[in-house]
């Protein structure tokens, strides 16, 4: 790293307002030449969109942008590129149909006689793969290689001569070890070259492996900057977190013993290759169990394999002492598993039917399709949902897509509720959801495990963790890494699990 | 004050309620075949006659139903594809291979009732195939049945040659009379019709198989993850399909009591689109109306007799067909309706 007086990149006050959402609130970021900055943050903290601002991707509203000491106007990734900005973004924008070469020169083919001159433009892609040292068949589609070499591709074609900063949007966030080692070679030596390096990614481990300073944001503010040497990760993970919500809320539990209730759900070396690690899990009756991590650690990943949604390749699992046969969430919700998904748009409600058809869904589905549940009796559970979880709707036969957010999760839990689970496993269960409703599923989650129901709440919402569970299983990097129970559940112990042992 | 405030939300409620009629599905299909029947009176007034003539009832009013019957089945088959999310394009090769089927086992001297049952067996296996396609191999809908409707009249041509294809008529008292016989005053096709009618019905909303259908459509992945068996159900949508346009086949072939796959039912899958399309349905699945795809049969059939009884050169009926849909359809786009609305509102102004 050379500390100089006029760092490479160097954006100052920079904000962008979204309607409704302050995206970036005066955020400072310096990056000088030779170094590879981590912008860390949980989602929503504003990485994503700092980055477009840099890239041109997006107009800032407030803010300047120094580039090697002078002013300098960025409008469109054309202009970036061209002024020696490179990136990488996390969905690899390439075409795996086309060669190697189509994707290396898609936006200047070089030509002749006004027509693409491909014998030139194989060289130009020769040379452009030969900067970060890959021989490969630039023939070939791009599609025919490993995740690792797309990505090298789609860093070699964000390279250009005269490249001064390049940045990099969760690049390994598909890759293995070995793969994942191999890039960082790569960008050991883009930093030798004298390349300011933006490295974005979830992945603690690696922040300590590649940067040399880090940035942390949170809700759109810069909260830190320094060097990674002087930043323990017990730190970094405290600055991303954040600390205002400190006034622990109330705990809820101390509800009876439950260590020595019946074992409900049993999960043995449950894993995923490179999805999730195997793990081992047990859930009591009446027992609420929190998975804790930051975001990409495997909460859903845990949550779904034991739902079926993801299979397994390794592990067995238990319910009720019986070994469960198949995995697949028709024969879960049949076995009495229940699941409300973390991202209720996508997989959560089904937004033309009504409010009724929904809640009435998943104790259809276990019944089967020839055991028809009556229409008074549909109208019977979505009447008594409704009211049982304050769901605001004009009435039960209004479209689920129509009502709000919070009412959509409500909707999905009720679905849930009503199939009468042993095991319900809740993936963000009050992600997007105002206090009032929040305290009230909370509250509902309580009774419901003090009716004997096996809870499995996945949250990013340590607070929320702390109040609601028994036990809570921390994960890191897909792994599952310890289990803290009772008294000892706070967030301090949590946040230092998650950091590890290099604390 | 008061006396003004109540004035004005009573006749904001009475908008609201007009705005309610106008948004409900039913009323635009209705207006259009409304429209088209009064069109029907101007120019013919004994358009809504009805007589009896040899036993039966004669009339527009019969005639049009009666020929909307095997656009109808095969379009109440194409609506539980639609509400998958799919798309089947094969309905009319199927009405093909059937009929080619049916010629083909007369000949050999089978029953005919038993040969009813083959032709209805023939567009079971080709559901199984289009249901395999896009279940089993995740074929895109509209490649999945394409397929077969390109294959299918020739597979039919090729049925006519098993038995020299030289004479492909036959007569069938069981078939005919279930095609164009009646039973009482009343056509048989229509009791057929809604005997088939009430069968679906029944399938779809006696039994959970219609939720189902509608939740996979809707939102594939959270049907699967309320454990819902999402590709069973797309499956059992293209089986569906094929028996419906298969029974529609029977009527098809018996009618003209031939087998004519390069002609018969040519383009009924369009017809049986447009129908499921006017009745309300979004080609992005979600929803299945099964009534009101009868409305959309009806809607296509009365333009088309309106066409012929106006007069107007059969070459024409393609391009008015084309007209009144895009009609139908605008008055059924809010968008388009709440532009009219804030053009009109401008005007005023």
């Amino acid at each position: 790293m050379t500390e100089t007086a006029t760092a490479r990149i160097e954006m100052r006050g920079v904000s962008k307002i979204f309607p409704g959402v302050r995206a970036l609130d005066h955020v400072d970021l310096r990056l000088e030449a030779g170094e590879v900055h981590a912008l860390m943050g949980e989602n929503g903290a504003g990485k994503s969109t700092l980055i477009k601002v840099l890239t041109g991707a997006v107009r800032r509203d407030e803010g300047e942008i120094q580039l090697d000491g002078k002013v300098v106007e960025i409008g469109t990734p054309g202009e970036a590129r061209a002024l020696g900005i490179g990136t990488v973004y996390q969905e690899v924008n390439l075409i795996p149909t086309m060669s190697v070469t189509k994707n290396l020169t898609l936006t200047r083919q070089p030509r002749k006689f006004g027509m693409v001159n491909w014998r030139e433009a194989r060289e130009v892609a020769k040379a452009r793969l030969k900067r970060l040292n890959i021989n490969i068949d630039v023939e070939r589609p791009l599609g025919s290689y490993s995740v690792a070499i797309q990505q090298l591709v789609a860093i070699a074609r964000a390279l250009d001569d005269d490249t001064r900063a390049l940045v990099l949007d969760e690049p390994t966030a598909s890759l293995d070890a070995n793969e994942t080692a191999m890039l960082f070679n790569i960008i050991r030596d883009l930093k030798a070259r004298g390349l300011a390096i933006v490295f974005i990614t979830h992945f603690i481990d690696q922040v300590y492996q590649i940067s040399d300073r880090v940035s942390v944001l949170r809700n759109g503010r810069l909260v830190g900057t320094g060097k990674i040497a002087d930043t323990p990760p017990l730190k970094l993970i405290s600055m991303m977190i954040g600390r205002e919500l400190e006034k622990t809320a109330l705990r809820l539990v101390g509800n009876a013993k439950t260590s020595d209730a019946p074992v409900v759900l049993e999960a043995e070396g449950l894993g995923k290759r490179v999805t999730m690690q195997p793990f081992n899990l047990k859930l009591r009756a009446g027992e609420a169990v929190g998975l804790s991590g930051l975001l990409g650690s495997g909460r859903t990943e845990v949550a779904k394999l034991i739902f079926g949604a993801l299979k397994p390749d390794t592990g067995r699992l238990e319910l009720g002492g019986a070994p469960m046969h198949g995995s697949s969430p028709g024969a879960s919700v049949r076995a009495g598993i229940a699941f409300c998904p973390e991202d209720r748009k996508a997989e959560g409600v089904v937004g033309e039917l009504t409010v009724r058809e929904n809640i009435v869904l998943a104790l259809q589905s276990k019944r089967g399709w020839l055991n028809r549940l009556s229409r008074s009796e549909q109208e019977r559970l979505a009447a008594e949902m409704i009211k049982a979880l304050g769901i605001a709707t004009p009435d039960a036969e209004k479209p689920v897509g129509q009502l709000s957010g919070g009412n959509q999760q409500k909707v999905i839990l009720a679905r849930s509720l009503v199939a009468g689970p042993r095991v319900l496993i809740l993936d963000e269960p009050t992600r997007g959801i105002d206090v009032g409703a929040h305290a009230e599923i909370v509250t509902l989650i309580r009774k419901l495990c003090g009716q004997g129901l096996a809870l499995l709440v996945a949250s990013s919402e340590l607070d929320e963790l702390v109040a609601v569970s028994d036990r809570v299983a921390v994960l890191r990097d897909r792994q599952m890494i310890g289990e803290i129970s009772g008294a000892d559940i706070t967030r301090d112990n949590i946040v230092h699990m998650i950091a590890g042992a290099k604390s | 004050m008061s006396q003004a405030q109540t004035t004005s939300t009573r006749s904001s409620s009475l908008g609201a309620t007009l705005g309610a009629i106008g948004r409900h599905r039913v009323v635009w299909p209705l207006a259009a075949l409304a429209l088209l029947f009064i069109v029907d009176f101007i120019i013919s007034p004994s358009f809504f006659n009805i007589r009896i003539v040899e036993g039966r009832l004669f009339g527009s009013l019969i005639d049009i139903p009666y020929r909307a019957a095997p656009t109808a089945l095969v379009a109440l088959g194409m609506a539980v594809v639609i509400g998958t999310k799919g798309i089947d394009l094969s309905v009319g090769s199927i009405v093909a291979i059937g009929g080619a089927v049916i010629t083909w086992r007369i000949h050999a001297g089978d029953p005919h009732l038993l040969i009813l049952f083959i032709a209805l067996a023939v567009g079971l296996l080709c559901g199984l195939w289009n249901g395999f396609l896009v279940a089993a191999l995740d074929i895109q809908p509209i490649i999945a049945t394409l397929i077969l409707m390109v294959s299918g009249r020739g597979i039919g041509l090729m049925i006519n040659l098993l038995y020299g294809g030289t004479d492909p008529s036959f007569t069938s008292p069981l078939l005919q009379g279930l095609s164009t016989g009646h039973i009482g005053y009343i056509p048989t096709r229509l009791l057929v019709f809604v005997f088939i009618f009430a069968l679906l019905w029944t399938l779809l909303r006696r039994t959970a198989l219609g939720l189902f259908l509608e939740s996979v459509g809707g939102n594939t992945a959270a049907a699967y993850l309320t454990g819902i068996n999402a590709r069973m159900v797309i499956f059992s949508a293209y089986v569906i399909s094929g028996l419906m346009a298969s029974s529609a086949g029977v009527i098809l072939t018996a009618d003209t009591h031939t087998s004519d796959p390069i002609s018969v039912a040519l383009n009924i899958e369009l017809d049986a689109i447009l129908a499921v399309v006017i009745g309300g349905a979004s080609l992005g699945g979600g929803r299945i109306y099964l009534g009101m795809t009868i409305l959309g049969a009806l809607v296509i059939q009365s333009l088309t007799t309106t066409i012929l009884t106006s007069g107007m050169p059969p070459e024409y009926n393609l391009v008015v067909k084309a007209v009144v849909v895009v009609v139908v359809l605008l008055l059924q786009s809010s968008n388009f309706r709440s532009l009219t609305l804030s053009i009109l509102a401008r005007r005023k102004r």
